[in-house]
């Protein structure tokens, strides 16, 4: 009997074993080198000269100051763009109207600029030479080298994420239960708040986790609107710039490895939110196909 | 009202599309169209053929060649890679195969300040890293190839994300059918795998290279910052504001802005193409 069994079919549409694990070995040498050492020697050179010289560097009152700042920037960016996301997919997946498609496009052009440029556009509007620089000057007004422009500037380059999240899902998911509710009795509010944020709420979440970990990371944008006041316009990546300059490297470190603990909490949420996004995406194409 | 009259192309039951449409207008343009514009009518503050010797003056040209030529290695290097590891995380099964799929996130989530701090230190000649290297005669940190470490590291996660999905999605009758045609395991590859991937591999290859042309964070800490030899272009960005000159820098910018351009267009043509492959 055994000689009839066919020969080894699983093997017509596998790779050899030996490619298998020459592949597998290639990839993560690859990624150790270029992922998993550096996120180590982040936390080895934090601790490097010890628990205590750490401390200091996290709590000495710049380091503060830069901590409060950064949470200022991602507190106003991350809601505002929140709404808009919000705004943004309503519009764009629920109706079909013209100029989508540039829309969509628009929406994406924060992504495709460098941070360096997104902090000049401001600073050519609100700097002391700018459009408006004079007015903001005779009205004792400050943008640039001052948290609003820090703000802006955490705002232009964190637009996209959530609006980038929830439209390709809310168009997924059409508007059928929507227009079920409203045809129900359901006030244009109940129908958002009960029938289409339900569906949307991890992909949602997703968004808002993405937008954060950008915002209270940025440096580039934020470095050219920020003028590096110590203790009044640094956030924390800009003083972990300062302190690196200044060859205090344990501090640096220090400092650096807080906002590396926050990458790790990023990935391990979008890891989990990932997959209900991924769920409630199915569900919406299996739902597609039926309808 | 004005929106629902004059842009919708069916009515609908559902609320809320002025209101929606309108704040999404208000907002895009407050915080990105008008700034944006800025950047472009600023330049006709300079003449042309003052701002033509602005962007072709020999150390912003070192600059480009610098950053184009960079950016399109570590492109490369990540599409190689990049379609490897996609590769090898949905086809293999292995131990601590979950761990590496979310890592592979990480260049996103890391702040670039602490991404380029990091790098320095271990390529630097006494680093984890360079100590190896630099016998070998292959200096990291404070040249060029610096730069293209760290465009490596930001542009990693683009096209494992873009060929991970399509290659999940595959369907294995494919390889079956190209297997029992008497197809070689890598004629399948080439043949037949290869072509249904190539568009989400070229578009992760193009956000990847994208993403480097503007970078600045990673960057200037592990480039040296040598004019002529180490500078970015987002760099001469910087150091023309510094010194003022608003007029130049602008104008640098707006070279990079309409590549920029250029590269979304490329991109969303790209994508266009690959829903298209897919019947979507």
């Amino acid at each position: 009997m055994s000689s009839l069994s066919p020969p080894n079919v699983t093997g017509a549409t596998k790779e050899p074993i030996w490619v298998r694990w020459l592949l597998i070995s290639v990839a993560l040498v690859f990624l150790s080198l270029f992922l998993f050492v550096p996120l180590v020697s982040v936390f080895f050179e934090a601790f490097k000269k010890g628990v205590d010289v750490y401390l200091a560097a996290i709590t000495e009152s710049d380091a503060v100051s830069a901590i409060k700042l950064t949470l200022i920037a991602a507190v106003i960016a991350v809601p505002l763009n929140l709404v808009f996301g919000v705004a943004a997919a309503w519009s764009i997946a629920k109706f079909d109207f013209r100029g989508k498609s540039v829309l969509l496009t628009l929406i994406d052009l924060p992504f495709s600029v460098s941070p360096v440029i997104a902090g000049l556009i401001y600073v050519l509007i609100f700097g002391l030479q700018g459009w408006w620089g004079e007015w903001l000057r005779d009205n004792d007004l400050k943008v640039i080298f001052a948290v609003p422009g820090i703000v802006l500037a955490t705002i232009f380059v964190t637009f996209p994420f959530v609006a980038r999240e929830l439209i390709p899902l809310m168009q997924a998911q059409g508007q059928e239960q929507e227009e079920a509710a409203r045809v129900l009795g359901a006030s244009g509010f109940q129908t958002f708040w009960k029938v289409t944020l339900p569906n949307v709420k991890w992909a949602l979440l997703y968004g808002v986790i993405l937008c954060n970990a950008r915002a209270m990371g940025e440096f580039g944008a934020v470095s050219v609107v920020s003028g590096h006041i110590r203790g009044q316009t640094n956030t924390l990546p800009l003083h972990i710039e300062i302190l690196y300059n200044e060859y205090q490297f344990a501090a640096s470190f220090a400092v650096a490895s807080l906002l590396a603990s926050l990458a790790l909490v990023t990935l391990v949420l979008k890891y989990i939110v990932e997959r209900r996004v991924r769920q409630q995406l199915a569900i919406a194409n299996d739902v597609g196909v039926v309808s | 009202m004005i929106f629902s009259k004059t842009l919708l192309r069916r009515p609908s039951v559902l609320p809320g599309f002025d209101l929606a449409l309108g704040l999404t207008l208000l907002y895009l343009s407050l915080i990105v169209l008008v700034p944006l514009s800025a950047a472009f009518l600023r330049t006709t503050s300079l003449t042309w053929p003052a701002f033509v010797d602005v962007v072709t003056s020999p150390r912003v040209v070192a600059s480009y060649k610098l950053t184009f030529g960079a950016s399109l290695l570590a492109a490369t290097v990540n599409a190689v890679f990049g379609l490897l590891v996609a590769w090898v995380l949905v086809r293999y099964e292995f131990f601590g195969r979950r761990f590496v799929d979310a890592l592979v996130d990480l260049p996103f989530a890391l702040p670039t300040a602490v991404a380029g701090i990091t790098l320095t230190g271990l390529y630097a000649s006494n680093g984890w890293i360079g100590q190896y290297l630099e016998p070998m005669g292959l200096k990291v940190a404070f040249t060029p190839v610096g730069v293209f470490v760290a465009m490596t590291f930001i542009g990693l996660p683009f096209v494992v994300r873009t060929v991970q999905p399509i290659l999940e999605d595959m369907a294995p009758e494919l390889e079956e059918a190209s297997a029992t045609l008497g197809a070689s395991r890598w004629q399948t590859f080439i043949r037949v795998i290869l072509p249904i991937l190539a568009p989400a591999l070229l578009t992760g290859y193009a956000l990847a290279f994208a993403r480097a042309l503007g970078e600045y964070g990673s960057i200037i800490f592990i480039a040296g910052n040598m004019p002529m030899v180490s500078e970015i272009t987002p760099l001469l960005i910087i150091t023309k504001l510094e010194q003022y000159d608003y007029a130049g820098a602008t104008a640098i910018a707006v070279v990079m802005l309409v590549m920029s351009f250029i590269l979304l267009l490329a991109i969303n043509g790209l994508q266009a193409w690959a829903r298209k492959r897919q019947g979507k």
